[in-house]
């Protein structure tokens, strides 16, 4: 572990090592195809059509990236509302991803719809209340704000600023009600915009109760990603986290791995009760069914296993690659609904595959979430406490005292 | 063999009373599958 201050260990020049270089490639080829985007329109660099307006960029960029920022509301609702503390060292964190996430959604959104100077006209100049589309859309930029005002102390405590800061965390509860509300609404109607298109969807995958599908599946997809966030920030930002993050962290582990187990096995339970109620058990004798067996069985059954299995033995290894899985398989599934399952019935020719500049938009964006959550995360206390702000925080948000680490203060 | 269904009625009758069946055996399997989760659990209690 180093012990030089974060702001010494950073280099004015960038080296060429692989990371960068690939990050520089990236960075230039997004930028490119971004110039094609907003000058060519949809037509210059996506396959989309009249059959499949909604491409990649929904599949992967919104619907998974709303459902893998779902560990900010698992979290902050585990820690705040349910009184669990010991889950409090993993929230900042966990707020950062879900804030970075759904910006990125929004900035992912304007590559979609264009014109971005428009984004706005849905709210204040022609509202379509009464669109399930109008719900997501609006949930998504009030929970944006109340995850950017979640954010905001961590900034301000990098900063030096006292007086707004304190004033922020006493509104800790009242904003994790409003962003867990928030979340429970958007999180399932993502999935309640498919209940429009029951002819197009697969049987397998369409089912009245799909929102309930998406809503549950969200909160698995949140907390593993909470496992699989930390467990990429132990490895690479070690020399930032203070005591109490370190002795925290096979813990938060360990329950958030309980609690993926748990929602797993319902989540694959309510599946099943679906399938039940809408008799498509014949189709499983199908292509698509065995599809659909893979992803139940392999990317929710097993992950659920697994979780128990690494919680009954103590395998933390075990837990953190199960974490993996279950991030794969929340993507498995919503490409599936969106992009696999859907218009299943047009011929081949007529199936929606991304164009290359449609995925490196996609992948454009991931490496712009993971230099910006790097970049704050090895500046602003997000793994450690801010040693001048720790007694002014409400009592009950420290159950653990904690040390402060001597490397880790971010100015 | 797929039942035949001739009625809206038919059919949910069928389906519902495999739904029923289900949230029984759902039940006990959850019961199970939280045992077996929690099961070490009390190791830690002890320490």
């Amino acid at each position: 572990m180093t012990t030089e201050h974060p702001e010494q260990t950073a280099s004015p020049k960038i080296k060429l090592t692989p990371f960068n270089v690939i990050v520089g490639v990236i960075l230039a080829v997004g930028a490119f195809v971004t110039i094609l985007r907003f000058t060519k329109g949809l037509a210059g660099v996506t396959n989309l059509s009249d059959n499949n307006p909604w491409g990649i960029w929904i599949s992967f960029d919104l619907l998974c990236g709303v459902a893998l920022a779902a560990g900010g509301y698992t979290t902050s609702a585990a820690c705040y509302v349910f009184g669990l503390k010991r889950f409090h060292s993993a929230v900042r964190p966990a707020i950062l991803t879900a804030f970075l996430g759904y910006a990125l959604v929004v900035f992912a959104l304007h590559y979609d719809v264009g014109r971005p100077w428009r984004l706005p006209y849905p709210f204040f100049v022609q509202s379509g209340p009464t669109s399930v589309l109008f719900e997501v859309g609006l949930c998504v930029f009030l929970y944006l704000i109340t995850l950017f005002i979640e954010w905001v102390p961590s900034a301000l405590e990098w900063l030096g600023i006292r007086k707004p800061r304190d004033l922020i965390i006493k509104m800790t509860l009242g904003l994790t009600i409003f962003g867990v509300i928030l979340s429970t609404m958007h999180q399932s109607s993502l999935g309640a915009l498919y209940l429009i298109a029951p002819s197009k969807l697969h049987p397998l995958w369409y089912s009245p109760y799909i929102p309930l599908y998406f809503f549950v599946s969200s909160i698995a997809a949140g907390l593993s990603m909470v496992i699989f966030e930390s467990t990429l920030s132990h490895r690479y930002l070690h020399d930032k986290m203070d005591a109490t993050y370190l002795a925290e962290h096979d813990d938060v582990t360990y329950g958030f791995a309980k609690g993926a187990a748990m929602v797993l096995a319902a989540y694959f339970l309510i599946k099943v009760v679906g399938l039940t109620m809408d008799n498509n058990w014949h189709y499983l004798a199908s292509g698509y069914g065995l599809w659909f067996l893979v992803e139940m069985l392999g990317f929710v059954a097993l992950p659920a296993f697994l979780y128990a299995m690494g919680v009954r033995e103590k395998r933390l290894t075990l837990i953190r690659w199960t974490a993996v899985l279950a991030v794969l398989g929340i993507i498995l599934n919503r490409f599936n609904v969106s992009l696999v399952a859907f218009n299943w019935q047009l011929p081949p020719a007529e199936r929606y595959f991304p164009s290359w500049m449609e995925i490196a938009i996609s992948i454009f964006i991931v490496t712009i979430g993971l230099l910006i959550f790097r970049f704050i995360a090895s500046r602003m206390p997000i793994f450690y406490e801010h040693p001048e702000f720790k007694e002014h925080e409400p009592p009950e948000l420290h159950e653990h005292p904690t040390k402060p680490h001597p490397q880790t203060f971010g100015h | 063999m797929e039942p035949g269904f001739h009625t809206l009625h038919d059919f949910m009758l069928f389906t519902k009373g495999a739904v029923y069946y289900l949230m029984g055996g759902m039940l006990l399997g959850l019961l199970g599958f939280w045992l077996y989760l929690t099961g070490r659990d009390e190791d830690k209690m002890i320490k």
